[in-house]
């Protein structure tokens, strides 16, 4: 085979660089996700079983099939979820992310976002805000009458506002963040406030009453976490145009499920390779311990794939008093990025680093060959299902993923 | 052997590369060191280090071969 490896590359991060993810509107997920049905519950990371899951995301599938009226009860739940009546995916196989456990069922809402260079869409559900919420595993009644509000209100109001709304093109969006502080993974304070900024007239315009709009304008600035929903589905839409890329050795997803840590590389398509998931080095919130938390969860890990959250860390100095260390090291760790990627973002400019791009487009060469994994910053989850998040803090992927996709690539492309 | 036995009649000055503590015993002794950070590619795991070469093969023939068309 006659693949120059850098012009291959060259050609994933050209993609990437031109892609233009804006919100198209949102949909219940039965609608416009591929593949959706009613039985098939939607997950963050590679493939796993309901034997396999960890406690948040066997929560989250509980509180998912209790929202979804397939059970009345956890018990009901767990017995069905066990059963060969439910199916299960990751988002990843249907244009999609979810944060943390990232639980997704038919009658969702979702975010659909659009690359308007390509016309793909990616989707995502509606952040739920902080405390006990289904994407750390939390399936109380307090949960679902939330998730059901958000079906119901919240939902229908933005889907209403977004076409009354100036175009929000979320790459420019992002790029504006991270010169307010954000690295859009674990802080999202200038982006939620942008977008609210952006849609908070256009809501005003629908004909929805007093006392809805205000509840979703309050809920919406309540979390500042609201905007993490849409920069993962962005990363996502700027990510799925280097896939699948003959030749490719681009990294175009790392997300985990709570079990294991996944990747997807560009060359070798549909391929998942996986390693056990770590556990995170952070701050914990009082009252908890090491022992209470899960291994690393969620397909947020999606923002730093595409040169965000810990590869922007420089960007937001402030990170570290949440997930620890300090900020000569938020600075290292986005330097250190750079030896692992091939490109620089045009659009994602870091003004700590003299307005330099952000490290883009991992090569999976490059890992194995330095031996520097990517650095993920990243929420903590309680193991047990229900309790939420306990903490922050920073973790890297296990060194076998990249080096199984290696073999995997010299198997593929490298015979003789 | 005169050029040993100048060496060490001058003042030595040293090009550390890896192990940044080497660079900082001879830093406190007064020794002029300049460090370079260097690890074995791989982290020295051999199978990866094959793997990565054959990689390296394979590009240097495609690359050949595209001089040759």
């Amino acid at each position: 085979m006659l693949i120059d490896i850098q012009e291959a590359n060259a050609k994933a991060l050209a993609a990437i660089q031109a892609a233009q993810p804006i919100i198209k509107g949102i949909d219940t997920a039965i609608n416009v996700v591929p593949g959706m049905k009613k039985n098939l519950i939607l997950h963050a990371g590679p493939p796993i079983t309901w034997a396999k899951m960890s406690g948040p995301l066997k929560g989250a599938v509980i509180g998912g099939l209790i929202y979804e009226g397939l059970a009345a009860n956890p018990a009901e739940a767990e017995k069905l979820a066990a059963s060969s009546q439910i199916e299960y995916s990751p988002w990843h196989e249907h244009d999609g992310v979810g944060p943390m456990a990232g639980v997704a069922t038919a009658s969702m809402p979702v975010w659909i976002v659009e690359n308007k260079t390509n016309g793909r869409k990616t989707f995502c559900t509606l952040n739920e805000g902080l405390g006990k919420v289904l994407r750390y595993g939390a399936f109380s009644d307090e949960v679902i009458t939330r998730l059901k509000w958000i079906e119901k209100t919240l939902a229908p109001v933005l889907k209403a506002a977004i076409p009354l709304a100036p175009e929000i093109n979320l790459k420019n969006m992002i790029a504006q963040a991270l010169q307010m502080g954000d690295e859009v993974h674990n802080r999202n304070k200038a982006a939620t406030s942008m977008l609210i900024r952006e849609l908070a007239p256009a809501i005003t315009k629908t004909s929805f009453s007093q006392e809805e709009k205000a509840r979703v304008l309050e809920f919406m600035h309540s979390n500042d976490h609201f905007f993490l929903n849409l920069s993962m589905p962005a990363a996502k839409a700027m990510l799925q145009a280097a896939e699948w890329i003959e030749g490719s050795t681009i990294v175009t997803t790392m997300c985990r499920n709570g079990t294991e840590f996944g990747i997807r590389v560009a060359g070798l398509k549909d391929r998942w390779f996986t390693g056990p998931a770590q556990m995170i080095r952070g701050l914990l919130f009082p009252g908890f311990e090491e022992k209470d938390c899960n291994p690393d969860i969620g397909d947020s890990a999606i923002t730093e794939t595409c040169g965000l959250g810990g590869f922007s860390m420089a960007a937001a100095p402030a990170i570290v008093k949440f997930v620890g260390g300090t900020v000569s090291d938020a600075m290292n760790f986005t330097r250190k990025m750079y030896e692992i990627t091939d490109g620089e973002a045009q659009a994602f400019q870091i003004p700590a680093m003299d307005f330099r791009g952000s490290p883009t487009g991992i090569n999976i060469l490059k890992v194995c060959e330095k031996n520097i994994l990517p650095q993920i910053n990243t929420g903590i989850a309680h193991k047990d299902a229900g309790v939420g998040q306990v903490g922050a803090g920073l973790v890297n992927p296990p060194m076998k993923c990249f080096e199984d996709a290696l073999e995997a690539y010299v198997e593929k492309y490298c015979q003789n | 052997m005169s050029k040993l036995v100048n060496f060490f009649g001058q003042k030595v000055k040293v090009i550390n590369l890896g192990i940044p503590s080497f660079a900082e015993d001879l830093r406190k002794q007064g020794v002029e060191v300049m460090h370079t950070e260097w690890r074995p590619p791989a982290g020295g795991n051999k199978k990866i280090q094959a793997l990565l070469a054959k990689v390296e093969a394979w590009q240097s023939k495609v690359k050949a071969g595209k001089g040759a068309r």
